[in-house]
């Protein structure tokens, strides 16, 4: 089963949300859309919409997460509905339960929603093939394969400051290797039609399969950065990192970190990405993440925003009923 | 049905309408919002007739309708903007076609998200049967009397036009 029939209902509206390959760019389009009106809700007086009340929705997290955990839970509350946030590492399967047990308990909550963090690859979507029909599942980062609405809140932020996909040179610099962040990135800015996504990394921190997917890799960062529009930096995984992959962080900084100097290679108006949290003097310069450049502050509140717009789709699709007389 | 109804005419009338009440209320200096996309279209030939210092407010009530668990998301994607506040002010709310009432329910309980209003009227081009809530409008249009299977839809903006359809 491919990501895109299980993501997708009969009527070709998303019912779970696993990764941004293979959905299509008029849907892309439609989050980034849905995102740009739940964008005002937060400055509102009050900063709640009526229209997840009386959903329960579960933050299934069994990898440790503050800011992804925060910015669902946040999303979840401004459509009014209840959230369960549940640290699955310390609690039921430390004493032996099941992934499916856990599952069928929650389901016995009535949940309607799982946000679902995993450290293996795939997770989201095999709990997407084990729940009840009516429940979604939203993959809040799983192993090194994807992170979708990380991916949308990126998109968000690039479309809310450059319009146009079309024209824009993009470059995803650093640990690639290990990032389902720089993987639900490619694929969103594919089919959202960039001119050109470049890789910027070590040899050590490129996946082997990455030039299938329509980039172009730089070793070098002065060459990798010129003339691009955006610049997204990646954290240095490093509690990932098993065996000798680097140097020192030291060298990496040398060689990959982004400063001032380097940034002026980029477009003059090219704006800095990070999805955070930041390693200062590791993968970026303090100068750099705290300039007017850096747009790494708005990715947060965007996410909210985009989060809000994914969770409303996938709860509220048309034509439901239709589908459950079948 | 094939009745031709003058839309400008209509508005003109509402226009006057609308100055009426206001005077015979006190509403000094009231705050005009338009529902999107059809009332908002109404609300911006009012405004500029009555010549409003505020500038208009638009609603989007995707957020605040009562059949998104079977209707789903709205393809009406673009935000509500209301650019002044609205506490304390007294409030006209335009709409197209008042039918169930369902659409100004929702429109309210947007509008005190925002804050309290001191007042809110309502204004609608069409007043058509078929209510499910008690809501009814301060300034129509015109009151038609139509089927459960009628409906009536404004095309617009340029033109305005109504249309009465028979849906299956």
């Amino acid at each position: 089963m491919t990501g895109n029939t299980i993501q997708l209902d009969n009527n070709g509206n998303l019912k779970h949300f696993l990764t941004t390959e293979g959905l299509s760019q008029s849907l892309l389009q439609k989050i980034l859309d849905h995102a740009e009106s739940f964008a005002t809700v937060g400055d509102r007086p009050v900063k709640k919409v009526p229209l997840l009340r009386g959903k329960t929705i579960a933050n299934l997290f069994f990898e440790p997460s503050t800011r992804t955990r925060t910015t669902f839970e946040l999303a979840a509350k401004r459509l009014s509905a209840d959230i369960l946030n549940l640290n699955i590492s310390t609690s039921a399967t430390s004493k032996g339960e099941s992934l499916s047990d856990t599952l069928q308990t929650l389901e016995a909550m009535h949940c309607d929603m799982f946000v679902v963090r995993h450290a293996n690859s795939g997770a989201a979507h095999y709990i997407a093939t084990q729940v009840a029909p009516h429940i979604s599942v939203i993959n809040a980062g799983d192993g090194r394969h994807a992170h979708p609405t990380q991916a949308m809140l990126d998109m968000f932020t690039i479309r809310r400051h450059k319009k146009e996909f079309e024209n824009l040179r993009v470059a995803i610099v650093g640990d690639v290797l290990h990032s389902r962040v720089a993987r639900s990135e490619i694929h969103a800015l594919n089919t959202l039609g960039v001119l050109e996504t470049r890789i910027v990394a070590p040899h050590t921190l490129i996946p082997k399969e990455v030039e299938s997917l329509g980039v172009h890799v730089h070793h070098d960062m002065d060459e990798g950065l010129e003339g691009v529009d955006v610049v997204m930096m990646l954290r240095l995984q490093r509690e990932r990192m098993r065996g000798a992959l680097l140097p020192s962080e030291f060298e990496y900084f040398q060689r990959y970190g982004l400063t001032g100097k380097r940034l002026e290679k980029a477009k003059p108006d090219a704006i800095v990405m990070h999805p955070g949290p930041i390693n200062r003097g590791v993968e970026i310069d303090s100068s750099v993440a705290d300039s007017e450049r850096s747009v790494i502050l708005q990715q947060v509140s965007h996410g909210i925003a985009v989060r809000m717009a994914v969770m409303a789709m996938t709860m509220g699709r048309s034509g439901d009923d239709m589908e459950e007389n079948e | 049905m094939s009745e031709q109804i003058n839309i400008d005419e209509l508005l003109t009338e509402m226009a006057s309408s609308i100055k009426e009440h206001t005077g015979r209320s006190g509403h000094e200096d009231p705050l005009m919002i338009g529902i999107k996309r059809g009332g908002a279209w109404i609300a911006k030939q009012l405004h500029e007739q009555l010549g409003y210092s505020d500038p208009l407010g638009e609603l989007n009530i995707a957020f605040y309708r009562d059949d998104f668990s079977t209707l789903g998301m709205h393809p009406e994607v673009s935000p509500s903007q209301l650019p002044v506040d609205i506490k304390n002010r007294h409030i006209i709310l335009v709409d197209d076609v008042l039918y169930t009432g369902r659409t100004i329910r929702a429109a309210m309980n947007e509008i005190f998200d925002y804050g309290r209003p001191k007042s809110i009227s309502l204004a609608v081009l069409i007043d058509r049967s078929g209510r499910e809530l008690p809501i009814q409008a301060d300034i129509i249009g015109k009151t038609i009397i139509l089927n459960e299977g009628e409906h009536a839809k404004l095309s617009g903006p340029e033109p305005l036009a109504l249309e009465i359809k028979q849906t299956g």
